[in-house]
């Protein structure tokens, strides 16, 4: 499984960052959300993968587990990561509506007015 | 209890003025005395933390009663204690210029709460020492400063904006992939636990994850060639907000790479410190360059951070050498921090000059300034203190910090980093002198519509302006004359530093069952 998830992950990874470089500011976007999500996969699968083995133990046990069980640490990372991902993710949709708004084209080449070394306002 | 306790308020008390701004949102007037009250608490508590550690040793503080490594743990050593007293400092300071400069829209926007999160951000990432709870802390700090960034909605906002969100997003996915991968290699995301296993294994996955954790934190520190987002968006915001953006966001990527690099990655430094002390050297070059193709005020203070961020690296870079003497480590070390300090105190300073004189002059641009010296001959000498300072000239604190990393360079023998060293700081001397002489010594400019202002006499608001401005300079006069103690203090914490196993044991990991790492191997899907 992990090889596969490997594979997964790095064209995610993949994906993201040709989305990025785009020039468009939507694919911008779409571009951080296959980043997040890539990043929260890989974190997954260097956990290490186990299948039919959920972290769960026995009522009342009170002595570790001697059969392996998944390790639930990774899955609250993940639920943690995404729930910031999704934030943040919000908040540059919301950026980039403005910035459309306010430069008017759907191009990243647009917005260099700030690296110019003319004088602002 | 005590002092546990205080490893916790640096966090929690800016949270809670955050939350006390929120439900006072319709007072503006409520939310400045939190501000001023909840930013003077956040130093002394600092102060108190850091006079609690520097009697006592390292605190830590297990979150919930967890014991380390399982739980989060909050661990408080010099440098940390230091970094929360800067984050105090800085509070402070830029609460008490926003008093006069913040205005109402933003005080409506939420602008006092964002700050308070951005503190407790920060904050918190000085205190943690737990990876995951690490990168939180960064997001914390990173949404409060987007939203601080385009709060006004000026169109240069919104276009530096979208370069420091993409970038700063890229980093922290970076970082989260580096935290996953150690995490799949260690089983454990506490820093103690995680240096203890990767001091006695030797494996080319680490150095691969150092690399990782470097490129993310050197894209925050805004080192060569990964500064790019920093000259295009360091500008935009009111200079309140620059100012404190300045002082301290990039100082926490600086500190993140000297906790990762001394504590944890310090099995290869031949390759990861030496690419530190290049790009160090780099990025002192091409940013003190940048910045003297500049001709706007604001322009020129950001990319001299990028310039600035170069001794650090340079500073911890210089441990590369293997058979380097403990003393001169040490030295390196504790320059590097003490040029921390300088520089979130002086380059914070240095911008809220720049706001003073768009106050009196209603531009930023050199050409259009002019004969502050003549006509407000008090706000010039500030200027000239903390720029001479910037430059490092002694007896200011700017020259103590470059002194101590420049000497640690050459018992070193890394003559040519320190032949960037020293050009650079005659470089930063240039640009100073250029605003120097076109914005302060210059005759006034006779085209400019506020040039009356020049003449009329400082308003209150002014003066509350200046209040932040005189403590900062005060500070670095300080530092510079009286530096001895301070000094001593940074050697102290870097000695702490490059001795891991300190922290290691601070943090205490006795319910640590001793596998070796070939265990830690997944045993992968059927």
């Amino acid at each position: 499984m992990e090889p596969l998830m490997a594979f997964v992950v790095g064209a995610l990874f993949a994906a993201a960052v040709y989305m990025i470089l785009r020039r468009s500011i939507v694919k911008l976007v779409i571009g951080l959300i296959l980043l997040s999500n890539a990043a929260n996969l890989a974190i997954f699968t260097a956990a290490g993968m186990r299948e039919g083995a959920p972290p769960l133990i026995p009522a009342g046990s009170t002595e570790p587990m001697v059969t392996p069980v998944a390790d639930p640490l990774p899955q609250a990372l993940i639920l943690t990561a995404i729930v910031i991902a999704f934030g943040v993710l919000a908040f540059a949709v919301v950026l980039i509506h403005r910035a459309y708004e306010i430069v008017g084209v759907d191009d990243l080449d647009e917005l260099r007015t700030t690296d110019l070394t003319k004088e602002l306002d | 209890m005590f002092p546990e306790i205080l490893v916790l308020l640096p966090v929690f008390l800016p949270m809670t003025a955050a939350a006390l701004s929120v439900v006072m949102w319709r007072s503006p007037l409520a939310q400045r005395v939190i501000g001023v009250v909840g930013t003077t608490a956040l130093l002394a508590f600092g102060i108190i933390l850091l006079l609690q550690t520097w009697e006592n040793g390292i605190i830590t503080m297990e979150m919930s009663g967890f014991a380390a490594p399982f739980g989060i743990v909050l661990v408080s050593d010099l440098l940390s204690a230091m970094m929360v007293v800067m984050t105090g400092i800085m509070g402070f300071t830029v609460v008490i210029y926003s008093l006069a400069t913040a205005g109402e829209d933003y005080e409506r926007f939420g602008y006092y709460p964002l700050m308070h999160l951005l503190h407790a951000g920060v904050a918190g990432a000085f205190l943690t020492g737990d990876i995951f709870n690490l990168y939180v802390w960064f997001e914390v700090m990173l949404v409060a400063s987007f939203a601080l960034l385009i709060l006004g909605g000026k169109r240069a906002q919104m276009e530096g904006a979208v370069k420091y969100v993409t970038i700063n997003l890229v980093s922290s996915m970076i970082l989260l992939t580096a935290i996953g991968l150690t995490y799949g290699v260690v089983g454990s995301l506490n820093m103690a636990h995680i240096a203890e296993v990767f001091q006695e294994v030797d494996s080319p996955i680490i150095t691969v994850i150092a690399m990782m954790y470097m490129v993310a934190f050197a894209i925050k520190a805004g080192s060569f060639p990964l500064f790019f987002w920093l000259p295009a968006s360091y500008h935009t915001p009111p200079v309140a907000v620059s100012a404190l953006f300045a002082g301290l966001l990039t100082k926490v990527g600086a500190y993140a790479l000297f906790r990762f690099f001394t504590l944890i990655f310090t099995q290869d430094v031949e390759f990861t410190h030496n690419i530190l002390l290049w790009a160090g050297a780099i990025t002192m070059i091409t940013g003190v360059l940048g910045a003297a193709a500049q001709f706007e005020f604001r322009r020129i203070l950001s990319i001299h951070i990028i310039s600035q961020i170069g001794y650090m690296l340079m500073a911890l870079g210089l441990l590369a050498s293997p058979d380097i003497p403990d003393e001169v480590a040490q030295l390196a070390i504790a320059g590097g921090i003490f040029y921390i300090i300088h520089n979130i105190i002086v380059k914070t300073n240095l911008f809220l000059v720049s706001g003073v004189v768009y106050r009196v002059l209603g531009s930023y641009h050199l050409k259009k300034l002019g004969g502050i010296y003549r006509h407000k001959p008090f706000l010039a000498l500030l200027f000239f203190i903390s720029a001479l300072s910037l430059a490092g000239l002694p007896p200011l604190s700017g020259f103590f910090a470059k002194f101590a990393v420049i000497r640690a360079g050459l018992e070193a023998m890394e003559w040519y980093v320190v032949v960037f060293a020293l050009v650079t700081g005659l470089l930063t001397l240039y640009s100073m002198v250029k605003i120097w002489m076109y914005a302060f010594w210059s005759p006034a400019p006779e085209d400019n519509p506020q040039v009356h202002k020049l003449k009329e006499p400082d308003d209150a608001d002014t003066w509350v302006m200046y209040t932040p401005i005189i403590l900062l300079t005060i500070a670095t006069v300080v530092l510079g004359v009286y530096g001895e103690p301070f000094f001593e203090l940074t050697l102290a914490a870097a000695e702490q530093l490059l001795d891991p196993q300190v922290y290691i044991d601070a943090v205490g990991l006795e319910y640590v069952i001793d596998h070796p790492i070939e265990d830690i191997e997944p045993t992968g899907g059927q």
